[in-house]
């Protein structure tokens, strides 16, 4: 088992035809199943083509009715990602994964609000995407680092998550899967949805949640550990020495009005029962310490 | 990106916002012009820098005079502003805005940012005007009152807009006046991707009027594209040079006091090199974000905007390689030293994609750097180097 995706999930990669949709894509079909996985490319007047052999659609609606799709990743334009995610949305898409980075807050709002009630879940936007190891890889992570196992990673950030996932190979732990839900104020699902799949799946013994500064997710996300968690949790939380009102290089990780202090986060997390390192190389061995 | 008082004052009066009325000036002989322009009897002469505390600071006067209004643009103006803003160095000020005076009766506060546990617009206000609004949250936090703009399609609703200005002790006859300034004041910052928007103080006047008396605006950067109006009130001379130089490659970098110098892949990663240099006893010179794509050109200018730090005392390089070869940046390293003549330690560490090939360009480019095994390693062997050892 695994969470989000696994070897059966259907992928279309909307914006096939720009240079990073086309890099990834490639890498993606390359990876464990990926040649059964990835089946279809949206791109608004480019339908009829094929890319690598996956045909190409002109709307998102047409590509799932044609292939059976049920996951889309995103590698759109900032000005027009917000629009891609909702036409996933719209088009009943079960997941949406969008990897954008840039995207204005304010069309991000406007998405959130045409998303309630909907079923699609979304990871991100602004985020590497999500890997379940040795069955399919859909984002922009190495697929070559992971390895199947019982550990569960969420994160914010993509190459911090891909520093513990190197951590947990050095102490021998693959993963079940890698979720990184990105490192915007307005996103999908956060650390706590996360944690609710990871503790409902069988495969994953133990959890590392990677946060940074910013917000209160990973505040939430911790309550709710101590309340119902089968499964132990570590943590590391980035941006101990970052200036407070600065914003450090995501769009969500700056401290405003005093608030969204790692400080405070990894106290809660204590508090709630986390065992929490404020050492960014020791987490593999962390995670190794808390696994029975 | 930031925007100053009087700028944002302009974007706030298109909206239906209501202020005193004022001129920026850039010289004392344009701040008298102004005064007469205006008339009256009082003029308020306010510093325009991008921080907050001005008044605290000796950058807001009050003039009673022509004369009191030359006396006082000439100390300002010039003047190295400190507040609890802008560092112990403080702000030059190069702007002031010339305004009316105001007949306050009562200050109020209205604040309205990206809230982010509802992920939506929130609007937040306070009966107590004119303080610092961190120190009323944390004293008195029963006297803030906060809305949520539910439906962004719809903005702020009469109602919610006329209950919060009654909450925060507008007097019935100025509520429809404080609602209509709060539906402006949303559609303002909606229209423009503002990240913030404050008034601080909204001030209610002895004949019932209500008039923001002072105004900030932030703006989403991720927006600016779409917003050529707001990129042309950037003021480079508010921001910090190595700042701007850097945004000029792309790069997201930005000043610390510490001495030792990070260039790194991905935000997440460059904190937590931040972090792990002041668990080993270091001190972080800056963040630096060098991103997915990071050519041999980014990389060499980044090296030189770290380098004109006086404070450097040596630098250390942390790559994940995913997508981004560790040969390509590691070439880009070698290439990058080279150009800039490196004069402080510098340590590299390697991980990912393609690292034995990036690990062998590096050993045998000849150039001293010293070779990290993990980030831990690496961390602590850059700190020693920033001591001497």
């Amino acid at each position: 088992m695994s969470i989000l995706i696994n070897k059966n999930s259907r992928v279309m990669t909307q914006g096939i035809t720009g240079k990073t949709g086309q890099f990834h894509t490639k890498m993606g079909k390359e990876y464990a199943n990926g040649k059964n996985c990835y089946v279809a490319g949206v791109t608004p007047k480019k339908g009829g083509q094929t890319y690598e052999g996956i045909p190409i659609f002109e709307t998102v609606r047409e590509a799932k009715e044609k292939t059976g799709a049920n996951v889309s990743v995103i590698y759109v334009p900032p000005p027009y990602a917000a629009a891609a995610i909702d036409e996933a949305v719209e088009a009943g898409l079960g997941l949406v994964i969008c990897i954008t980075e840039g995207i204005p807050v304010r069309d991000m709002v406007r998405t959130h609000h045409k998303m309630l009630g909907k079923k699609t879940l979304l990871v991100g936007p602004n985020c590497p995407g999500v890997i379940t190891p040795d069955e399919v890889k859909i984002g922009i992570m190495p697929g070559h680092i992971h390895k199947r196992g019982p550990v569960g990673v969420v994160s914010r950030s993509g190459t911090l998550t891909y520093e513990a996932v190197g951590q947990l190979m050095e102490v021998g732990l693959g993963q079940s899967s890698c979720v990184g839900i990105g490192g915007d104020p307005v996103n999908g699902l956060k650390h706590i949805d996360v944690l609710k799949m990871f503790n409902d799946d069988p495969q994953t013994e133990a959890v590392v949640m990677v946060g940074e500064i910013g917000g209160t997710n990973e505040e939430e996300a911790a309550r709710w550990v101590k309340a119902h968690m089968k499964k132990p949790v570590v943590g590391f939380i980035a941006g101990v020495t970052a200036p407070p009102g600065k914003r450090m290089g995501h769009a969500g990780a700056i401290i405003s009005g005093g608030k969204g202090t790692a400080e405070e986060k990894l106290a809660v997390m204590e508090e709630c029962g986390i065992k929490t390192t404020k050492n960014p190389a020791e987490m593999g061995k962390l995670l190794k310490s808390v696994l029975k | 990106m930031k925007i100053h008082e009087y700028q944002a004052k302009e974007i706030l009066r298109k909206y239906g916002v209501v202020t005193p009325r004022g001129f920026p000036c850039f010289s004392v002989d344009e701040a008298v012009e102004a005064a007469k322009k205006l008339g009256g009897k009082v003029w308020v002469v306010k510093a325009q820098i991008h921080a907050g505390g001005r008044g605290k600071g000796g950058g807001v006067k009050l003039a009673k005079s022509l004369d009191e209004v030359k006396q006082h643009a000439g100390q300002i103006l010039g003047m190295q502003l400190k507040t609890h803003q802008t560092g112990p160095g403080g702000q030059k000020v190069r702007r002031l805005l010339i305004e009316e005076g105001a007949d306050i009766k009562k200050e109020l506060y209205l604040g309205m940012v990206v809230d982010r546990s509802s992920q939506r617009v929130a609007l937040m206000a306070s009966s107590e005007g004119g303080m610092d609004i961190e120190e009323v949250a944390a004293k008195t936090p029963e006297k803030i009152h906060k809305v949520i703009v539910k439906d962004p399609f719809k903005g702020l609703a009469d109602k919610d807009a006329e209950d919060i200005a009654r909450k925060i002790g507008v007097l019935h006859d100025s509520v429809p006046q404080a609602r209509d300034l709060l539906k402006a004041l949303y559609k303002a910052f909606d229209d423009t991707d503002a990240s913030l928007a404050e008034i601080n103080p909204l001030i209610l006047t002895g004949d019932g009027r209500v008039v923001a008396l002072d105004a900030k605006m932030n703006f989403d950067d991720n927006a600016l594209f779409r917003h050529p109006e707001i990129v042309a009130l950037r003021d480079l001379d508010e921001e910090d040079p190595a700042e701007v130089e850097a945004s000029k490659y792309d790069l997201n970098y930005i000043q610390l006091d510490g001495n030792i110098g990070c260039l790194v892949n991905g935000a997440g990663l460059a904190m937590a090199t931040m972090d792990i240099i002041k668990l080993y006893g270091g001190s972080p010179a800056n963040f630096l974000d060098v991103g997915g794509g990071a050519s041999t050109e980014k990389v060499t200018e980044a090296f030189k905007i770290m380098l004109k730090n006086p404070r450097l005392k040596a630098i250390l390089v942390n790559i994940f390689g995913g997508i981004m070869k560790c040969d390509v940046i590691a070439q880009g390293v070698v290439a990058a030293a080279r150009e800039v003549k490196l004069g402080v330690p510098l340590v590299v560490r390697l991980e990912g994609t393609n690292v034995d090939l990036g690990k062998k360009i590096l050993a045998e480019s000849g150039l001293p750097i010293i070779s990290g095994n993990n980030m831990a390693d690496a961390a602590q062997k850059v700190v020693a180097a920033a001591k001497g050892r």
